[in-house]
């Protein structure tokens, strides 16, 4: 398969970026789409031209690093899927492919595609946790019972893996998604209902203070989630959040 | 409480209000629709008494001017979000897929919003602002009330057909603005069940189709007739 693709190119945060087309040819269809980023950087390289910066680590699915927007979609066309699980032939023979970097004013770009997706982590740092002793002499695993679908629903929000998919496809770049998802995670269990309030109530002032737009309930974030997290989760922070900012001192 | 980051400043806030107001606006909606169907019975005694009613009952005067604030709250917070929003990406997308995740509507409330303002200033100077501070003529009614003629001015207004296209146009805008913001405001408001939201999204299209066409038939059939 053969591809034209106009890809960002952006020296450094602060540079200007812009387009820059390459051609790629005999490209496997059963390759992923980093793999024929990987193609294209080597012809780059030959070329003595710089190779385009892309973040990318397990390449399985599971780590959130590969953050590309594809022809206008988060992680492109595929539902379900990293940009690392995409493979080329979802695309036509022939087609012209534009890649960006994920666009968001709390995502500043880093080198081409690589963004700092930094802001994520404050956010977790805000009240992403519970604090609880985690060594010693620790309850029995069952002695606390929890309703199966509690269970259920903290475990898929907990399958967030922080790549920001969510703020990128979202028309005003909001973190709703990525913080509501944190916050069902530990709120749903009976550990994390303790610090609840606080929780809620200082991972969305970080989320305000990040830079991130407002939701307004397009619901594009839980179409491109790669891990089909659903906006129930921002419904359910929405009701944290008006509960605790009126019950709170 | 804590009212200046939570309930007031945060994003979250902004979004609560707008909601709130929303809703309270689709039930002036309601009530505004009731109280035009005499246009279409062509009712002129039943509907000059409504529009007596509504500027001096006292009761309606207090609720009238929660409406104005609920007008103004939501034009300015939907502003303000909008300008924070954009603010929120510096950089563009070169190529951006908006339809390939997201409702149509969904994704231009600002705009569809803005445009409902301009028609609400536009519709609020043609009526609103005649039946408080112009000179329409008056008329001694059967119940021995002095009422105004707004009926008559209604009547010649919608017979402009640029003024009845401008009308028809600006409902569509609103039945698009409420077609995403109806069941929006639900889920905004921490309200979403896997058994009630799919209701709430129905009734919410269903209530958005239902206004706009009553709303825009008004003008149409007074053009017509």
């Amino acid at each position: 398969m053969n591809f034209t693709i106009n890809v960002w190119r952006q020296n450094g945060p602060k540079e200007k970026g812009g387009i820059a087309t390459y051609k790629v040819s005999n490209i496997s269809d059963d390759m992923s789409f980093l793999e024929m980023i990987d193609v294209l950087n080597e012809q780059l390289i030959i070329q003595d031209i710089d190779p385009v910066v892309f973040d990318h680590d397990c390449r399985e699915g599971i780590c959130g690093m590969c953050s590309m927007f594809i022809n206008g979609e988060a992680h492109g066309p595929g539902r379900g899927v990293t940009t690392c699980q995409l493979h080329m032939r979802e695309f036509k023979d022939g087609d012209t492919i534009t890649i960006e970097p994920f666009r968001a004013k709390a995502f500043p770009v880093i080198k081409d595609l690589m963004v700092d997706r930094g802001s994520f982590d404050r956010i977790i740092q805000a009240g992403g946790y519970v604090s609880v002793n985690t060594s010693g002499n620790l309850p029995d695993a069952n002695a606390t019972p929890i309703e199966k679908q509690d269970a259920d629903a903290a475990f898929d929000s907990a399958t967030c893996i922080g790549c920001g998919a969510c703020v990128a496809t979202c028309k005003n770049a909001s973190a709703m998604l990525f913080t509501s998802a944190k916050v069902s995670q530990l709120s749903l269990l009976p550990q994390g209902k303790i610090e609840a309030s606080e929780r809620v109530m200082n991972m969305v002032k970080q989320m305000d203070l990040e830079g991130f737009g407002n939701c307004t309930n397009t619901g594009a974030c839980e179409v491109e989630c790669p891990k089909g997290i659903s906006i129930e989760n921002i419904a359910r922070m929405n009701r944290e959040y008006l509960s605790a900012s009126i019950t709170s001192k | 409480m804590n009212l200046s980051g939570g309930l007031i400043r945060s994003s979250l806030a902004r979004k609560y209000w707008m909601a709130l107001t929303g809703l309270f606006l689709c039930s002036f909606l309601v009530v505004h629709l009731i109280g035009n169907l005499p246009l279409l019975t062509g009712n002129k005694e039943m509907f000059n008494s409504y529009a007596h009613f509504m500027t001096t009952f006292p009761l309606i005067k207090i609720v009238s001017y929660l409406l104005y604030i609920s007008i103004l709250l939501h034009s300015v917070d939907g502003l303000l979000l909008a300008r924070s929003n954009k603010a929120a990406r510096e950089t563009r997308y070169v190529k951006y897929n908006g339809k390939a995740n997201a409702s149509w509507s969904s994704r231009n409330m600002a705009i569809l919003g803005t445009l409902t303002l301009v028609f609400l200033i536009i519709h609020m100077k043609s009526f609103w602002y005649e039946m408080h501070f112009g000179n329409i003529p008056t008329y001694m009614s059967g119940d021995g009330d002095e009422l105004k003629d707004l009926y008559s001015i209604t009547v010649a207004a919608f017979q402009q057909p640029w003024y009845a296209v401008f009308y028809v146009i600006s409902m569509m805008g609103l039945g698009f603005h409420l077609w995403h913001g109806v069941s929006s405001s639900f889920q905004t408001l921490g309200i979403n069940h896997a058994k009630y939201t799919p209701i709430i999204e129905m009734l919410g299209k269903a209530f958005s189709v239902i206004i706009s066409i009553a709303f825009a038939s008004i003008p149409v059939y007074l053009l017509l007739s």
